[in-house]
């Protein structure tokens, strides 16, 4: 039981990445290979911050403005200096695996005997693993609830046309070029503010820790839109922190089935690699088509 | 009417091509835009109909000579501030409108044009009866399909929705690029037909690009014709509705 708790809360916690790679991958229609440099940065912002003593909350707030800043750097590589989005992302996430060696001035910094949010004394009440389903579920509230306001104000709507056509965009008065960036700032600060609970979940950040989490990123996306095929825009946000605790259970299974930790990476690609080819698939198989890689229309 | 709108003066445009190549494409360019004006503009493939198009827009700038909009020099603005007053509808479908979006998305969106895009909530639906009114114009189905994405539309009503979407907030200028290119002749009259009447419902100044002579001579107060970046032929009014496609086609001949 505890295991599928555990599981739960770990989904519930890694799905913020999901839904801030769902900004630029989904919406911007690109994919940002930043995150893998912005998930430990955040992760160390707010590990090293807390090591000397800063209230949890504020480093985790200060690890989202990192992310952000990575996202901005990115942003101008690509919009101003006409970067290609891919080499932009990796030039970013290159830097900051330096950055982060800087930050935690070393490979890895453990929490050991910290403050952390997930061990108050509140959360040492609640049965064990509940701390992470708790803080889980309210992040998501609270994270979900404002992208879904986000996305029906004029300017979510902008930020939406802007992914869909910039030409079109373009010509109403919308500035693609800020529009891109804001994105990509939105999506690198939520990363990293999912590192910076992870690594509090893990109680320690390493500078590896961002290998392979594009992939499990989409993973939770598309397993999301493979499970429950055309949803509004409001509920495919909810069906990413769904797909993330699928994609919690799968590894577990694995787990379960001999496989070892070293094995996850792997793992993950496959089980995305079979996300992603589930439409092409079900062609092969005259299955109902069920995958709308899209934003599909709200209302 | 008939207050000069834009001026173009002497205007000269070089650009590269992909060799690397300068080329003039507008060369002393002269053209005054009068308010109310609808001109048709011909000319052959490369005579630089889109390039004045752009100039005019601000997508390639003048390499010399000045563009005026009323008394305010526009000639070093940037196309995105440029978008404020003047609305262009492409000749593919697809450029104008925002796929996965509906059709009351993609118009909201165009209903903001020159609004700042605020956080605050879009409120869709206190748009939708005026929505309705406006598509039912088109009288292509249109407003059925007001919660549909535009992806699943027909070239036709995409096509419909752009032209709605350029003018649904009164532009200062209207550019048609071969908007009706695309389409099938039927369609293609439909949408030309509906053109006409709300240019000329709202006074809409207006260049139409257009290969089709019938057309460019059917409509508009002005013709224009372009070759080889000069505008050789320029007719109005009692002048333009004298000229037939035989003119034409013996102008166009002696190039």
């Amino acid at each position: 039981m505890n295991i599928l708790i555990s599981a739960i809360g770990q989904g519930l916690i890694w799905a913020v990445l999901g839904l801030g790679l769902f900004l630029t991958f989904r919406i911007l229609n690109f994919a940002d290979m930043s995150v893998e440099g912005t998930f430990p940065l955040g992760a160390a912002t707010a590990v090293a911050l807390i090591h000397n003593g800063v209230n949890p909350y504020l480093a985790m707030l200060a690890a989202a403005g990192a992310g952000a800043l990575a996202g901005l750097v990115t942003g101008l590589l690509y919009t101003k200096g006409k970067i290609p989005i891919l080499l932009a992302g990796i030039l970013t996430m290159t830097a900051i695996f330096s950055i982060n060696l800087r930050i935690l001035n070393g490979a890895n910094l453990s929490l050991l005997n910290q403050k952390t949010i997930l061990n108050s004394h509140f959360m040492q009440q609640l049965p064990p693993f509940f701390n992470t389903v708790f803080v889980g579920m309210l992040t998501l509230a609270v994270i979900i609830g404002s992208l879904i306001y986000l996305l029906q104000t004029n300017f979510g709507q902008a930020f939406i046309a802007t992914g869909d056509n910039p030409t079109m965009a373009q010509s109403f008065g919308i500035n693609s070029d800020s529009m891109t960036i804001f994105g990509l700032m939105l999506s690198n600060a939520l990363i990293a503010f999912g590192g910076a609970l992870v690594a509090q979940n893990n109680g320690y950040a390493d500078v590896n820790m961002g290998i392979g989490i594009i992939v499990i990123a989409l993973a939770s996306i598309i397993i999301g839109e493979v499970a429950f095929g055309d949803l509004s825009l409001n509920l495919r946000l909810v069906a990413i922190a769904v797909g993330s605790i699928f994609y919690r259970f799968v590894l577990l299974l694995v787990l379960q089935l001999g496989f070892n930790p070293n094995d996850l990476n792997l793992l993950s690609a496959i089980v995305l690699a079979l996300a992603l080819l589930t439409p092409k698939l079900q062609n092969i198989f005259k299955i109902k088509k069920i995958i709308k890689g899209s934003v599909t229309p709200h209302e | 009417m008939n207050k000069p709108l834009f001026t173009l003066k002497k205007v000269s445009t070089t650009v590269q091509n992909s060799v690397g190549l300068h080329i003039n494409i507008l060369k002393n360019l002269n053209l005054t835009i009068n308010e109310g004006d609808f001109i048709t503009v011909l000319g052959s493939n490369g005579a630089g109909k889109s390039t004045l198009f752009n100039v005019i827009a601000g997508g390639i700038p003048a390499t010399s000579g000045s563009i005026m909009l009323e008394n305010r020099n526009i000639t070093n603005e940037s196309a995105l501030k440029r978008t404020k007053y003047i609305s262009r509808v492409f000749q593919d479908p697809k450029l104008g409108t925002a796929p996965r979006m509906t059709v009351a998305e993609n118009l909201l969106l165009a209903l903001n044009r020159n609004k700042s895009f605020s956080l605050m909530p879009r409120q869709l639906n206190k748009h939708i009866d005026t929505f309705t009114k406006l598509t039912k114009q088109m009288g292509n189905g249109l407003d059925q399909r007001l919660q549909t994405s535009v992806g699943s539309l027909s070239g036709g009503q995409r096509q419909a929705l752009s032209f709605l979407m350029a003018t649904i907030q009164k532009p200062k200028l209207l550019l048609l690029d071969e908007h009706t290119a695309a389409l099938d002749p039927k369609t293609s009259a439909q949408l030309m037909k509906l053109t006409d009447e709300k240019v000329t419902a709202n006074a809409q100044t207006a260049l139409m690009i257009t290969h089709n002579l019938e057309d460019a001579l059917t409509y508009g107060n002005r013709l224009i014709v372009l070759h080889a970046g000069q505008i050789t032929l320029d007719v109005t009014g009692v002048e333009k509705q004298k000229l037939t496609k035989e003119d034409l086609l013996n102008y166009f001949a002696s190039y």
